[in-house]
């Protein structure tokens, strides 16, 4: 599904975020990027949901090169990923359900067929009842909830996390790990970077140091 | 088909709501918009009004065709059957020598000189009003009138025509001038407040197109948002426009009845609406479209 053959990334001017970087990731496979601030994970996975492109090697993604992508086919590969991204990118000034259906309504869904996934995605994460709702008035564990949600509306074959359980609780964290474990379960293919690997004790773990995979 | 017509539903609702979450602001920006667009809609319809006053008075362009004294009844019978027949020629009177002269005896003050002469000095004579009135077309009737048998003198009044059509051209530019200048002024203004809608909305242009969004998905509620402004603008400057027309109609057709002519002042009509509407909404794309070009990049 994913792979990363010899993948450098440098910002200028000429910091190396990520050097000489391979692997793989099984289609239905789960992985764990974990490593220290700075070991280069957001970085990563920046490169694989073609938010960034590497300055050398090859990034591909359900067999499809990155580098080789025109502009505007980069829009049709996002809508083919799930992200969560580390900041989540909520819009507040727009209801939770209204927050799910984006993604839908990019890809274009018809509105019923659209509503339906919202309020599946919503029932998947517990946040069926809060659809009215503001990001504003849900908790930190609800809000990243509600980011995995929009990420999922899409029923994406692969779904990026960036430190999905940053700055939340124990028990949060566990119910945030237990969700990404249930769309592992049914056939995602999942890539998460994280301090907490614990969380996710049947994915596969790959460690990275200043922008290095460790053996 | 029908999934684009969803986009573009959704992108017209998002933007109505974006105008109409600062009403205040919205209503000041489509006032400002507004009052420039009225001052060439404003132009417009006295031109337009001006073009009607012309052409119900009198002074309506004609020709004159004075025939020989000395023909015959009968030329002058042919030559009003060839002007009858004539392509460019919308409508001929006849004036028989004997009804000029027969008129000019009920003048009071001509009546004792034209009984003192021994004969009708009078000739037959022609008014001809042409299908196209312009001074071009009228004095090549002329010249070829005047090539016709027994006619001696054929008489058209193409100076004032002339003026009075330069007047109407000089209007005509001039309302295209200002049309042109305060478009531009326009497509400035829409340019500026679509950056600022780009500035707040930042966040969400970012995360859409991090979802998949196409560069026309994200323009869409944009542009939708630049023609109704220009739309919403175009609107205020009909109503200025009508309400000038509604306090202006009497004090105009009490100064016209003095030169003895009749005006009902009308407002914009329904294609000058359209097209004032048409140029505004238009105005309010091209804004927003260059200034999508311009910021979406950064």
């Amino acid at each position: 599904m994913i792979r990363f053959d010899r993948v450098s990334k440098r910002y200028p001017p000429g910091v190396d975020a990520l050097s000489d970087l391979s692997f793989e990731v099984a289609e239905r496979e789960m992985v764990v990027v974990s490593g220290h601030s700075g070991a280069g994970k957001s970085t990563l996975l920046k490169l694989a949901a073609a938010v960034e492109s590497s300055t050398g090697g090859a990034v591909l993604v359900g067999g499809q090169n990155l580098s080789g992508l025109s502009r505007s086919a980069l829009p049709y590969l996002r809508r083919r990923i799930g992200m969560v991204f580390q900041d989540q990118k909520l819009l507040f000034d727009r209801s939770v359900f209204e927050n799910v259906m984006l993604p839908l309504s990019i890809a274009g869904f018809p509105p019923r067929e659209a509503a339906g996934r919202v309020r599946a995605a919503l029932d998947k994460v517990g946040l069926a009842s809060r659809e009215k709702a503001l990001p504003v008035m849900l908790s930190g564990g609800e809000q990243q909830r509600l980011a995995i949600a929009r990420a999922v509306a899409n029923r994406p074959r692969l779904l990026l996390a960036d430190e999905p359980t940053a700055h939340l609780d124990g028990e949060t964290a566990a119910d945030v790990g237990r969700i990404f474990n249930e769309f592992h379960h049914v056939g995602v293919t999942v890539l998460i970077a994280t301090y907490a690997r614990e969380l996710f004790p049947a994915a596969r773990c790959l460690r990275l140091d200043h922008g290095k995979l460790l053996p | 088909m029908k999934i684009w017509l969803f986009h573009h539903r959704d992108a017209a609702l998002l933007a109505w709501r974006r105008l109409t979450a600062a009403p205040l602001s919205s209503l000041l920006s489509l006032l400002a918009i507004g009052v420039a667009l009225a001052l060439p809609a404003g132009g417009q319809m006295l031109l337009a009004n001006a073009l009607q006053l012309a052409g119900t008075t009198s002074a309506v362009p004609q020709i004159s065709i004075f025939m020989a004294g000395n023909a015959e009844r009968r030329a002058a019978t042919e030559i009003g059957a060839r002007l009858a027949k004539y392509g460019g020629v919308k409508q001929v009177q006849f004036l028989p020598r004997e009804e000029t002269l027969a008129r000019m005896k009920t003048s009071p003050g001509l009546r004792d000189v034209v009984d003192a002469l021994p004969t009708n000095p009078f000739p037959d004579a022609f008014v001809v009003t042409a299908t196209d009135d312009y001074p071009d077309a009228l004095e090549r009737l002329a010249v070829e009138f005047r090539q016709w048998p027994k006619v001696e003198h054929v008489q058209l009044d193409s100076a004032w025509v002339r003026r009075l059509d330069a007047l109407f051209r000089l209007g005509r530019t001039a309302v295209m001038l200002l049309g042109a200048l305060l478009g531009a002024g326009l497509i400035a203004i829409s340019f500026g407040i679509i950056r600022a809608q780009v500035l707040t909305h930042r966040a969400e242009i970012e995360v859409s197109a991090l979802l998949g969004a196409t560069d026309g998905f994200i323009r869409r509620p944009f542009l939708y948002y630049g023609v109704l402004l220009g739309l919403g603008a175009g609107i205020v400057a009909w109503l200025l426009v009508g309400a000038a027309a509604l306090w202006l109609r009497a004090p105009l057709s009490e100064l016209v009845r003095l030169y003895e002519l009749t005006l009902d002042l009308r407002a914009l009509d329904g294609r000058d609406t359209a097209l004032l509407l048409g140029f505004a909404a238009g105005l309010g794309w091209l804004g927003a479209m260059i200034s999508l070009r311009q910021h979406l990049r950064q």
